[in-house]
């Protein structure tokens, strides 16, 4: 299928009102990994919005990207409570060993804070790491 | 066959429950997933018979079977970190399946829903009042003046919104009750829904969160017949801590950018869509099933300290070594809390600092820990209670580092609207680091010849503090929400507190 055609069929399953909005680029975001500025132009025609409006939402929200980046992403808790738990100190082994290949995105709180430090890769969850854990969680990705 | 109880809370989950329950499936036993305890030291925690092992691994599996494992905690219920609250919102916790409407009902489930249908809104309304239940979310409001401020708001059109964003840091209490209990959440919005008049309810949920989000989803199909005609949706959130902020929510589920709006008009008049509606924390409408209860507004509205009455789901978080869940009428102590409750840092080290009430609330100092945790006893003290998080930090932790981040974190989540937040935060972060380097240097610019004339920008390590502390009080006063107006709290009071972090003398 195109891309316009599976962007469609996400719009066919949302109601045509912007409060859909939210949930039309979380599909999109999801089956592509990104939003580009011709998905916001097809959003925003079915939306009845302009291409502005929409590209306001998008680049508000940290869940959305404008643009594709292939690599595995592991998030990181860098909130007060891993802190307390000392995954600062943990943070230069983790990037040694995503180097280019994996993207480390900092997360604030996946509520999991009195088992940190914890890091999240897709829906799975891990806590209680310690550096040599983060490091093979990243270099398994 | 032994019957072997084991959490599926996403926290159980992240500390290897899955592959826990497989090893003792394939053991021979039959596995149960029901809620957890919260106590989370001890998590993956096995529960057979009513006695538990913990943290247990694949590996504990036989000594736990044979009876001979160095991880048995003896019976739960009357372990003292659970026999030593009060659990009302809590109260199913580790006990009840999330899904199971048959768990639901033995214990309780629907009675509140059922009586607030037979005693009409107004004595619903009335009942909440009594209670003193306040907004769990960090304002502290009385949920009962909100309620009654939307029922009797001209307007066909009304809705209920739950505020699950739950972005701060040493905060999980909204989780686990998503993920444990939702059936009570849900029960507690259809009573809302009730006593106002609304036909329809959304609950926003954080992106960060997709266990809760996929365990609301079923647990609101299942009962949907239950609540109707009132019917709620689930909106996921987009990674946006100020989609906390209830209009910020509100513009976010209108599927706009999560800007901040003015009030007035009150969410309560003009909320959704410009319609009356009730904006409330998790936590708030998951204690009313108890308090619409027969004799609940009462029982409520007896425990508790001063003005704020009832019970708090308190979260023990960050640098503790029993940390977890742990519900408890207001009036407690950080004493009580920390070092008899939670056990003294997990560390083993000293405790430097305790942060309350999440990333926009101040660090209290050890000196401070006999406040009672009451919302006007916080207040006094230049703190907040917050949604009632608790992170413990030991010695080794760097204050001005965490001032710093405080500055940083409200640069990368402010929404934008105002200057004191989306530019203070900045500038706060580049005075900490000048703070740190010990005052201001003339820069390339201003050391050019041709530039004699001009004064030389140089500040001392004092006058940079000066400037943080008019800085910290302009984001105060002049901010448009508390991201903005309360980043100062954690800033001034690790300045406060550890100048020596700073690289400064005692003040
Ligand atoms: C920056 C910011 C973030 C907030 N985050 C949350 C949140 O995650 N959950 C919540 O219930 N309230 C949050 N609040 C408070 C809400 O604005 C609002 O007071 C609350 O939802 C009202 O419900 P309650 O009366 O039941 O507490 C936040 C406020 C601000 C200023
Ligand atoms: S204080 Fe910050 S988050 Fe709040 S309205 Fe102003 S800019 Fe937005
Ligand atoms: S602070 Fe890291 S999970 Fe909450």
């Amino acid at each position: 299928m195109t891309t316009d055609a599976v962007i469609a069929e996400i719009l066919a399953a949302h109601p045509r009102e912007q409060s859909a909005l939210l949930p039309i680029l979380h599909d999109v975001q999801a089956e592509f990994g990104y939003v580009d500025a011709a998905a916001e132009r097809i959003i925003a025609d079915a939306l009845n919005l302009s291409r502005a409006e929409v590209h306001g939402v998008v680049s508000f929200y940290h869940d959305f990207r404008s643009a594709p980046d292939p690599r595995p992403a592991v998030q990181i808790c860098q909130a007060e409570s891993c802190k307390a738990r000392g995954i600062d100190m943990l943070m230069q082994a983790a990037r040694d060993a995503a180097g280019e290949r994996v993207r480390l995105a900092p997360v604030y709180c996946l509520g999991l804070c009195s088992v940190g430090p914890n890091a999240r890769v897709g829906d799975r969850l891990h806590a209680r790491l310690d550096e040599a854990q983060l490091v093979s969680l990243v270099t398994a990705q | 066959m032994t019957a072997v109880r084991i959490s599926d809370d996403a926290l159980a989950l992240a500390c290897g429950a899955d592959a826990l329950a497989a090893a003792f499936e394939a053991a021979g036993c039959t596995v149960e997933r029901a809620s957890s305890w919260g106590m989370h030291w001890l998590e993956p925690l096995v529960e057979i018979d009513g006695m538990g092992f913990g943290p247990a691994t694949p590996e504990d599996v036989d000594a736990i079977l044979s009876g001979k494992s160095a991880k048995a905690i003896g019976p739960i219920a009357t372990h003292p970190f659970i026999a030593g609250q009060q659990r009302l919102t809590f109260a199913r916790a580790g006990r009840t399946r999330a899904l199971s409407l048959e768990d639901y009902e033995r214990t309780g489930g629907w009675a509140g829903l059922e009586r607030a249908r037979r005693i009409g809104p107004e004595h619903v309304l009335d009942e909440v009042a009594r209670s003193g239940l306040r907004g769990r979310g960090g304002a502290g409001f009385p949920a009962g003046v909100k309620w009654r401020t939307v029922a009797k708001a001209p307007g066909a059109r009304k809705f209920i919104v739950c505020n699950a964003d739950e972005g701060d840091s040493g905060t999980f209490a909204d989780r686990m009750l998503m993920e444990g209990d939702p059936l009570q959440l849900i029960e507690g919005m259809a009573i809302a829904a009730h006593a106002v008049g609304a036909a329809q309810g959304y609950i926003y949920i954080r992106s960060e969160y997709p266990h809760a989000i996929r365990k609301l989803r079923d647990a609101l199909k299942l009962c949907a017949d239950i609540i109707a005609p009132f019917n709620i949706d689930v909106r996921v959130g987009a990674g946006a801590y100020v989609c906390g902020e209830e209009t910020s929510l509100l513009n976010s589920l209108e599927g706009k950018r999560g800007e901040v709006r003015g009030k007035p008009p009150l969410p309560a008049l003009q909320g959704l869509f410009g319609c009356p509606t009730v904006v409330n924390n998790v936590l708030t409408l998951a204690a009313v099933p108890h308090i619409l209860a027969e004799g609940g507004a009462q029982d409520y509205e007896a425990r508790g300290a001063g003005r704020s009455k009832g019970t708090m789901p308190i979260q023990l978080a960050g640098n503790i070594r029993h940390g977890g869940l742990y519900e408890t009428p207001f009036g407690v102590t950080l004493n009580q809390l920390i070092f008899e409750i939670g056990g003294g840092t997990a560390s083993g080290r000293p405790v430097k600092a305790v942060q309350v009430g999440g990333p926009l609330g101040a660090y209290l100092h050890p000196g401070q820990f006999d406040i009672p945790f009451d919302y006007e006893a916080y207040a006094a003290a230049d703190a907040l209670i917050g949604h009632g998080g608790i992170t413990v930090f030991d010695d080794t932790a760097d204050m001005a580092a965490m001032a710093r981040f405080a500055m940083e974190f409200c640069a990368v989540e402010s929404c934008g609207k105002c200057t004191p937040c989306r530019i203070g935060s900045v500038r706060g972060q580049e005075i900490i680091d000048r703070i740190l380097s010990g005052g201001r240097q003339a820069d390339a610019v201003e050391l050019l010849p041709q530039m004699h004339n001009a004064r030389l920008a140089e500040r001392s390590q004092a006058e940079e503090v000066q400037l943080l502390e008019e800085l910290c009080a302009v984001m105060k006063d002049a901010s448009l929400c508390a991201l903005g107006g309360f980043t100062p709290y954690p800033v001034m009071s690790a300045l406060r507190h550890w100048p020596a972090d700073f690289g400064l003398s005692a003040r």
